[in-house]
């Protein structure tokens, strides 16, 4: 682990050199643009300043971003409608109602479809035939249907998010579920082990490392679902609502902090699954 | 009333039937014509119970009605299959999935770069990149090249993780067989390490193909000229056509299966050797 520290380093260390100079490159055109109309000539660290410091660059250089991010996050009041951790709850919630739900219904299906050979036979195939189609093509459909119905907020974009995270919930959990062996189940009858039993103590907590890394990938695809899920909701709240907002008034810088906010969620989250796993691997004597 | 009733009909039909087959000793027809059966009876139970509580067509419109809709719209669609799947999802998949192929060789020379770029291309494939679509519109116009650059850029990461692991795949003692045969360095890349890492860079093909389709259409919604699944799908919800709607959704489902099964039979013919594909037959 520790050998990998300078060498990620020297990466994320590179992605910022690539970072400044792309947005000298790309902002460039328009700072001669400027400089051209104003009739004066642009000397090459005149020209890099100008370019780290436009209102709406094309692409904002990482200074410009962390600014905005730090306004918006603690200058602004939690409650503000401006304030990006507002709108980082408000995806948030989306985001866990369905990654709870997904992973519910994900556990649901996997135990039906290890326990019961219809099921396996005829659901498993769609599950994966489900995620062929593009769901998120579908989203705003969802939502305006569900909006129709009287079903608005919170739910819509949760249902989105379920559907992206059950999935590898269900290819993880009948994984696991099926991870104890032959002999493991003989050992079970031999103890006149009853269904329930087997399911409890066996099957289950040898299906914890299969689940807790399926739940970090629903994790990831269920903040994407809620993401794409307020796109059509005419930009109202949310990260995606910046995203979207960001983009009709050429507000890069904002759209920036959203992606970068959203990114932090993303990695917090899937942090926090992994810090559970290690805690309850543990506990139960199975971490490596 | 008689609607539900059918519907209820089908249900049990389809219930019944499904049930007497899995009794049957486990074969193909049996593997194939299961699935089959419940994708049926959804059908007909949709149509019955759409049709039976008279649900509106805002809401939900009947399996019918879409398929009258397919049949007279096929020009629609066509165009802009033609524009979000030929020219954005695979001109994007087939650039992505090429650079991020090369990149991996590359950065498979060096061990420093691989230790430094694994864990950030980790990182990055499991952030929400379709966030970059609204930037890369932007950048690059509405066109389909945007569509296509969104494409590449969420592919990427996930081919350059799955390649860099598959090259590691060849264990020591193959690679050290092959210095025995005093073979350079390319002949041990094509002729060992490249067909080893076959079955990890198809994982990351097929993983891309979903990727693919979906960042095509969710980058129409940021803005694209006037045809398109994704422009399609969100023009019409405003203007409450869901027949139509559903008909590119039909093609959505139908091109991202014919995609993913495509890519999952060249892997059949590429990887024939490895477990996972010798234990099926």
């Amino acid at each position: 682990m520790r050998k990998s520290v300078l060498p990620v380093l020297t990466v994320v260390a590179a992605i910022f050199v690539i970072w400044y100079a792309a947005a000298v490159w790309l902002n460039a055109a328009w700072a001669y643009d400027r400089a051209a109309r104003a009739g004066v000539e642009l000397s090459f660290s005149e020209l890099v300043a100008d370019t780290w410091s436009q209102d709406k660059p094309k692409l904002p250089a990482p200074h410009q971003v962390a600014v905005e991010l730090w306004d918006t996050t603690v200058d602004k009041k939690i409650t503000s409608k401006r304030s990006l951790v507002y709108h980082s709850w408000v995806t948030l919630s989306a985001t866990l109602l369905g990654f709870a739900l997904g992973t519910v219904l994900g556990i649901g299906l996997a135990i039906g479809i290890v326990y019961n050979r219809v099921m396996d036979m005829s659901v498993m195939p769609w599950v994966i035939a489900s995620q062929t189609i593009p769901i998120l093509a579908i989203a705003p459909m969802i939502i305006v249907v569900l909006n129709a119905v009287g079903i608005s907020g919170l739910l819509p974009k949760a249902i989105i998010s379920m559907y992206l995270s059950f999935f590898p919930v269900v290819v993880g959990m009948v994984k696991g579920l099926r991870s104890p062996g032959v002999m493991q189940l003989d050992q079970m009858k031999t103890w006149n082990a009853s269904a329930n039993q087997t399911f409890w103590k066996l099957r289950l907590p040898s299906s914890m490392p299969y689940l807790f890394t399926s739940m970090k990938v629903a994790m990831a695809a269920s903040l994407v679902g809620a993401i794409v899920g307020e796109l059509p909701t005419g930009a109202v709240a949310g990260l995606g609502a910046r995203l979207l907002a960001g983009s009709y008034y050429g507000q890069t810088i904002q759209i920036w902090s959203a992606l970068l906010m959203a990114a932090a969620l993303a990695a917090v989250m899937v942090a926090l699954i992994g810090a559970i796993q290690r805690v309850t691997l543990k506990r139960m004597g199975m971490a490596e | 009333m008689s609607w539900i009733l059918a519907g209820l009909a089908a249900w049990l039909v389809g219930w019944w039937s499904n049930v007497m087959l899995a009794r049957l000793p486990k074969s193909r027809a049996t593997g194939l014509a299961v699935p089959v059966i419940i994708g049926l009876t959804i059908i007909v139970m949709w149509e019955c119970f759409v049709r039976g509580l008279e649900v509106s067509s805002v809401i939900l419109p009947p399996p019918t009605a879409i398929a009258a809709r397919f049949a007279e719209s096929t020009s629609i669609l066509w165009e802009d299959f033609v524009q979000t799947v030929i020219k954005g999802a695979l001109t994007g998949y087939v650039l992505g999935c090429g650079a991020a192929f090369l990149t991996a060789i590359a950065v498979d020379r060096f061990p420093f770069l691989q230790r430094g770029l694994l864990p950030v291309g980790n990182f990055v494939a499991a952030l929400p990149i379709i966030g970059m679509a609204p930037i890369l519109v932007m950048w690059f116009g509405f066109d389909w090249q945007s569509k296509a650059a969104v494409v590449v850029v969420m592919v990427f990461f996930p081919m350059l993780v799955n390649t860099v692991q598959g090259l590691q795949a060849s264990d020591r003692m193959q690679r050290d067989l092959m210095r025995t045969y005093a073979s350079s360095y390319w002949q041990t890349l094509f002729k060992l390490r490249l067909p080893a890492a076959m079955p990890f860079i198809f994982n990351g093909l097929k993983i891309a193909t979903t990727l693919a389709l979906i960042g095509a259409i969710v980058a129409e919604f940021f803005g694209s000229p006037i045809r398109g699944m994704g422009f399609r799908i969100s023009t019409s919800v405003g203007q409450l056509a869901l027949d139509l709607v559903w008909a590119e959704i039909v093609v959505a489902a139908i091109v991202g299966s014919a995609f993913y099964g495509g890519v999952a039979l060249l892997e059949k013919a590429v990887t024939f050797w490895h477990p996972s594909q010798r234990g099926r037959a």
